[in-house]
């Protein structure tokens, strides 16, 4: 490896909680192997450098950008347009670069909505604001105009705002796949690696039939040990609604397991300590909405063909459907957010 | 390489163009849709020369898709894709869209029917170029065919099927072939004694060298598909070994246990517990009913075993399952009678001199319990007065909605049967007198001379409070007589309540196991109601006689033949095609959740315990999609109609919903 | 509400069997009804597919109509029961996002049922028609503040790199 010359990388974070950077460092000693393979040329969250030193750089002069996190702002906008341009490939790193995650949730409100509740009915970080002051985008100061990001209405998931050439699942990415990620792309070359995707690795032709996604094709229940049989559901429950039988699989208990919809690679952790699997991974290869694969999966083994005892089974088992089916992919799905107020 | 689309809009004379810019259809597909190198539109496409003009530019400009947008593909999808493939272009790359059924013939507007006719051609044109050549499998059909039911449809077709020289299996549930004919005294409108014409039909199945019968034996289990079944029969234990026995009957004789015999003599008469049901039964062969033999239930008695001069007797048999290779199956599987006491106001099992018309049957029948003579419960009085009640259980919406067909006509029978054995009056209780076959009107009209008496009118109530002195002792057939516009109260001795013909009570669940399916009603459902009413969805599989709807013993013949003409017209040609329309499983990409295992009515997919993951059976998959609209993992592909096509066809039949600021893809 | 010039875009997933042979039958009955259904044919309603529902939502149609055989009379046996299932959970998800319910409809038509069905569709067309237009992608859009913003950054960066360090 150390004959190659050494790649140029870049890490960057937009509306996420941080812990794609974690799981980052979680690789543990082999982010020296890293280092050795790669110059770190931006990551603002390990170390310093200036989003003017990106500026001037040459376009394409980057090799590689792990980009996690959704576009909540115009100034992540802006950033991921500015890496997309300096980079030869851009890898949205983790759930929310890939489908928005947790914080795509909030596309189920409105910015006006959001701020309300951080600003008005007060948050951990803003306990107390008597004057209801908001974030505004721009204030006249005697010495001009200082500008803040707009906070937009719907979080976008970064192939929605520029073109994306791989992806890697997770909410984290586990080390492992991280690490998998890193070596195939150090090993085989930038180019290599692009060389596998004739028809241009982006995942906004929906189907695709080329996977851009680093992982396995398949879903959880592949690595999941537990017994499976054939599925007739009567009743979903919650998860504090029962203790679940450790051998069976956890959807025939009628728990909301979105294994069966979640692509592999995380090795099967939520159901192997007794836990529904929530699908952090997102959905398989060629799957245009992963929470139309859960209510078609679901719907299809509800074992009753009376309408009022489905909508009884559907409404009193499945009381968030949008938090169940769409948990981490709302923003990447096909309606993307909640109805907005009619427009006019 | 890129597409070369041909798009063809049909006139349809003025059927399509009188409400559809048929030119301009066409020339805006040739400039507004990518890849179309051919964009027409033609007076008549499905005309020998329009099919010509369609196989011309397929081979000069090398098309590598059809779209044809004229009428229903239901109509001539056939037609259009046969042109394709006569020029070398695989069928399944012509699709067509319907610009007559659902556009021009429903609308007036010229300008909205241009308006989606031309959103109709951009989905076919979008799908079209996703669509794949597929190449339709032919299997072989076994020669032999399985008959379930041995009444007189299943009887037709056996007979029909083995004078041709074909293998058939024969499986009835009762001990004898013969179903319900073998009970009935007289048919109509002939007053054909009916043991006479169906008894030589039942000996020569039973004497036929291509029949096998499974007498006393139940359809357990089918697998496969057409051309190929592979069935399962369980043969009921008979206690009465099949070969020993002669059918000599000196084991019923001597058998000192009477039974009360629901089945055959409707519970107006007796059996014994080792019995044949009727004497012409075929086989002759007895059975023992081991829930009243007193052997079976308290271990004494073995009366039958100790008489039998050829041993034949064996207590010790079992249940035995016998497999059977078949090409074809016919499921004759006849009705059963609507239970009278359902409806309690008539006063069946109540009212002892109420009867069914099942019971009625054995009542005139010469050989039944009181041998032909029409008597009362105390099995002496003749009645002076007979009331016949129509449409008990039938075209009642508190029951069953249908016309059992038959009723009316059976009921004219009755009327002659007593009108001819006693003095009896006769009155006849109808909603409407319904004779439309050949020489049923005549029947009616006879009937009317004889002196029978018509009440136009459904019956409220049968019932023996007696209001007046005359009523006393008689049962009161209350009625409002539609044509005199009153109430009436009418004392008779007798009542007959015309049941009407209901599914077997296991019909369903006996078509789940070989794929097909039941109406509301529950009747079997063919495959067309029309043009196709002895197939039914499931390739391979057969319907005749009542199971898929009421009917007469003529037409439940007929559809006997029917069936049969259909299996022998595959066996003659030895192989059947099936359609490539089928699903598919990626197993690489399945991990094994199994949610699609039980969602196939057909049977169709399989689980593979050692490899963890499902597969579709090809040959049992009839291709309706459904698992894989349920696959989780998105690895199951419908043929023909996958997501890609049917993402396309979406793209396209939209394609003026799309506000083009929305389209932003963000430019870097 | 003023609705009367939309002109709404529905998209029908028709099975091939009972459904679209219905509409087939409107159309040789010459029973006129409103042109605004849009249909696609699939084998069963059991094909229909929640994504096919959504995607026709998000790229622009204003409501979907599902069509299969009765209950009970389903070409497949029993496959139109699991499009009822898909139905209900669809319409529950659908209605936490804010989407009228009364836009997604499944409706049954026998082959014989061609007045029942341009019934159906000219009911449904008038119920989208008084919920008015869906306009979906436009729920993405930022009113045009994105761009501007951008723009902004884009400015004031440049202005910045003209000081020198």
């Amino acid at each position: 490896m150390s004959d190659k010359p050494k790649g140029k990388l870049a890490l960057y974070w937009a509306a996420s909680c941080g812990g794609c950077d974690i799981a980052v460092l979680a690789i543990d000693e082999k982010i020296l192997n890293v280092a050795e393979a790669f110059d770190i040329v931006f990551w603002p969250c390990a170390a310093d450098g200036k989003v003017r030193d990106v500026e001037k750089m040459d376009d394409g002069s980057i090799d590689v950008c792990l980009f996690n996190g959704g576009i909540r702002t115009s100034e992540q906008e802006y950033m991921a347009q500015l890496l997309r341009r300096k980079s030869k490939v851009l890898v949205a790193f983790g759930s929310c670069a890939s489908e928005g995650c947790i914080p795509g949730l909030a596309n189920m409100n409105t910015r006006k909505e959001v701020f309300d509740t951080v600003y008005k009915e007060g948050s951990a970080t803003v306990p107390e604001n008597p004057q209801d002051v908001r974030p505004q985008p721009a204030t006249k100061m005697p010495e001009g105009i200082l500008h803040l990001p707009v906070f937009y209405d719907t979080l976008r998931t970064l192939d929605q705002t520029v073109e994306v050439d791989y992806y890697l699942p997770g909410c984290p990415p586990e080390a492992e796949n991280i690490w998998k990620a890193i070596t195939a792309i150090r090993g085989k070359g930038v180019r290599n690696l692009l060389c596998e995707a004739p028809e241009g690795p982006s995942r906004q032709k929906v189907p695709d039939t080329f996977s851009a996604v680093i992982g396995l094709n398949t879903t959880v229940c592949e690595e999941c040990p537990r017994k499976r049989g054939e599925k007739k559901i009567k009743k979903f429950y919650r998860t504090w609604e029962i203790i679940p039988d450790e051998e069976t699989c956890l959807l025939e208990q009628g728990l909301l397991c979105c294994g069966i919809a979640t692509r592999a690679g995380c090795g099967a952790l939520c159901p192997a300590v007794n836990s529904p699997c929530i699908g952090c991974y997102g959905a398989n290869d060629g799957v245009a909405d992963f929470g139309a694969r859960m209510m078609s999966a679901l719907a299809s083994v509800i074992d009753s063909d009376d309408p009022d005892e489905i909508r009884r089974i559907i409404e009193e088992g499945i009381p968030d459907p949008v938090g169940s089916f769409y948990r981490f992919s709302l923003a990447a799905s096909q309606l993307r957010r909640k109805k907005k107020m009619q427009i006019a | 390489m890129a597409d070369k689309i041909g798009i063809y809009v049909c006139h349809c004379g003025s059927n399509i163009a009188g409400t559809i810019d048929v030119e301009e259809v066409a020339r805006w597909a040739g400039k507004n849709i990518g890849d179309v190198v051919v964009s027409k539109d033609y007076k008549f496409l499905c005309s020998s020369l329009g099919q010509q003009m369609i196989e011309d530019d397929i081979r000069s400009e090398g098309l590598t898709g059809v779209v044809v947008g004229a009428c229903s593909p239901h109509l001539h999808e056939k037609t259009f894709r046969n042109a394709c493939k006569r020029a070398g272009l695989n069928p399944f790359l012509c699709q067509m869209t319907n610009l007559r059924e659902h556009v021009s013939w429903v609308n007036s507007d010229k300008a909205a029917g241009t308006k989606k006719a031309k959103a109709l051609i951009f989905a076919a044109a979008e799908r079209v170029k996703r669509q794949k050549p597929l190449e339709p499998m032919e299997v072989e059909v076994n020669p032999a065919t399985l008959v379930v039911g041995g009444g007189i449809a299943g009887l037709q077709a056996t007979l029909e099927l083995a004078d041709a020289g074909y293998l058939v299996y024969l499986v009835e549930r009762e001990p004898s072939i013969g179903g319900h004919m073998a009970q009935f005294d007289k048919t109509f409108p002939t007053l054909d004694c009916s043991a006479c014409i169906l008894t030589p039909k039942m000996s020569e199945v039973g004497q036929h060298e291509n029949v096998t019968m499974f007498t006393y034996s139940e359809l357990e289990e089918v697998s496969g598909s057409v051309g190929n079944f592979k069935v399962k029969i369980r043969k009921k234990a008979r206690y009465v070994d099949y070969d020993k026995c002669t059918g000599c009957g000196i084991c019923t004789e001597k058998c000192p246990r009477k039974v009360i015999d629901d089945v055959f003599e409707a519970g107006m008469g007796y059996r014994k517990a080792i019995y044949s049901p009727f004497p012409q039964a075929v086989p002759r062969i007895p059975v023992i009913d081991a829930e009243n033999c007193t052997w079976f239930t308290r271990g004494k008695c073995r009366v039958c075993s100790k008489v039998c001069p050829t041993d034949a007797v064996d207590y010790d048999q079992k249940d035995e399952i016998v497999e059977l290779n078949v090409g074809n199956i016919i499921m004759a599987t006849g009705w059963k009678l609507f239970d009278c006491k359902r409806i309690p106001q008539y006063g069946f099992g109540r009212l002892a001199n109420v009867y069914t018309n099942m019971e009625f049957e054995r009542l005139c029948n010469a050989a039944g319990p009181t041998s032909g003579k029409i008597v009362m419960r105390d099995g002496k009085t003749e009645p002076k007065s007979v009331a016949i009640v129509h449409c008990v259980g039938s075209r009642d919406v508190n029951s069953n909605p249908y016309c059992s067909g038959v009723c009316c006509m059976a009921a004219l029978k009755f009327g002659h049967l007593v009108l001819e054995k006693t003095k009896a009056e006769v009155y006849s209780f109808y909603i409407d007198m319904r004779t439309p076959m050949k020489d049923y009107e005549e029947f009616y009209q006879r009937l009317l001379e004889e002196g029978m008496h018509f009440v136009r009118g459904k019956v409220a109530e049968v019932t023996d409070a007696a209001r007046k002195p005359d009523e006393k002792g008689k049962l009161i057939v209350q009625v409002e007589d539609t044509l005199l516009g009153k109430q009436r109260r009418i004392p008779v001795d007798m009542v007959i309540l015309m049941g009407g013909l209901e599914p077997q009570a296991d019909a369903k669940e006996l078509g789940l196991k070989c794929g097909i399916s039941c109406s509301m009603a529950g009747w079997y459902t063919e495959r067309h109601p029309k043009l196709d009413p002895v197939a039914t969805m499931t390739d391979g599989v057969f319907v005749a006689g009542v199971c898929q709807g009421p009917k007469d013993i003529p037409a439940a013949v007929a559809q006997g033949a029917a069936a049969a003409a259909r299996v022998a017209g595959m066996i003659a040609k030895g192989t059947v095609t099936i359609e490539p329309i089928v699903a598919s499983i990626d197993e690489e990409g399945c991990s094994g959740c199994r949610i699609c295992n039980n969602l196939c009515p057909f049977n169709a997919i399989e689980y593979d315990e050692e490899k963890k993951v499902s597969r579709v059976i090809t040959a049992l998959c009839k291709g309706c999609g459904t698992c894989v609209a349920a696959c989780p993992a998105g690895v199951i592909t419908g043929a023909h109609f996958n997501n890609e096509q049917i993402f396309a066809e979406i793209d396209g039949i939209l394609w003026d919903a799309k506000p083009q600021a929305e389209v932003e893809i963000a430019s870097v | 509400m003023s609705n009367e010039n939309f002109d709404p875009k529905i998209v029908g997933f028709f099975c091939n069997w009972c459904s679209y042979r219905a509409a087939d039958l409107a159309g040789s009955a010459r029973i006129k009804y409103p042109l605004n259904v849009r249909i696609i044919r699939v084998m069963c309603s059991g094909r229909v597919d929640p994504t096919f529902v959504l995607k026709a939502l998000a790229d622009g149609a204003d409501g979907v109509m599902i069509a299969g055989c009765h209950p009970g009379e389903c070409h497949y046996i029993n496959q139109n029961y699991k499009a009822m299932r898909r139905y209900e959970m669809l319409k529950h998800t659908l209605t936490a996002m804010g989407v009228e319910p009364e836009r997604v409809r499944l409706v049954w038509a026998s082959a014989a049922e061609g007045r029942q069905l341009a019934e159906a569709i000219d009911k449904l067309v008038s119920d989208v028609r008084r919920l008015g237009p869906l306009h979906w992608p436009r729920n993405w859009d930022e009113n045009g503040e994105r761009q501007k913003a951008l723009d902004d950054i884009v400015k004031e960066h440049e202005e910045a790199m003209e000081v020198p360090a």
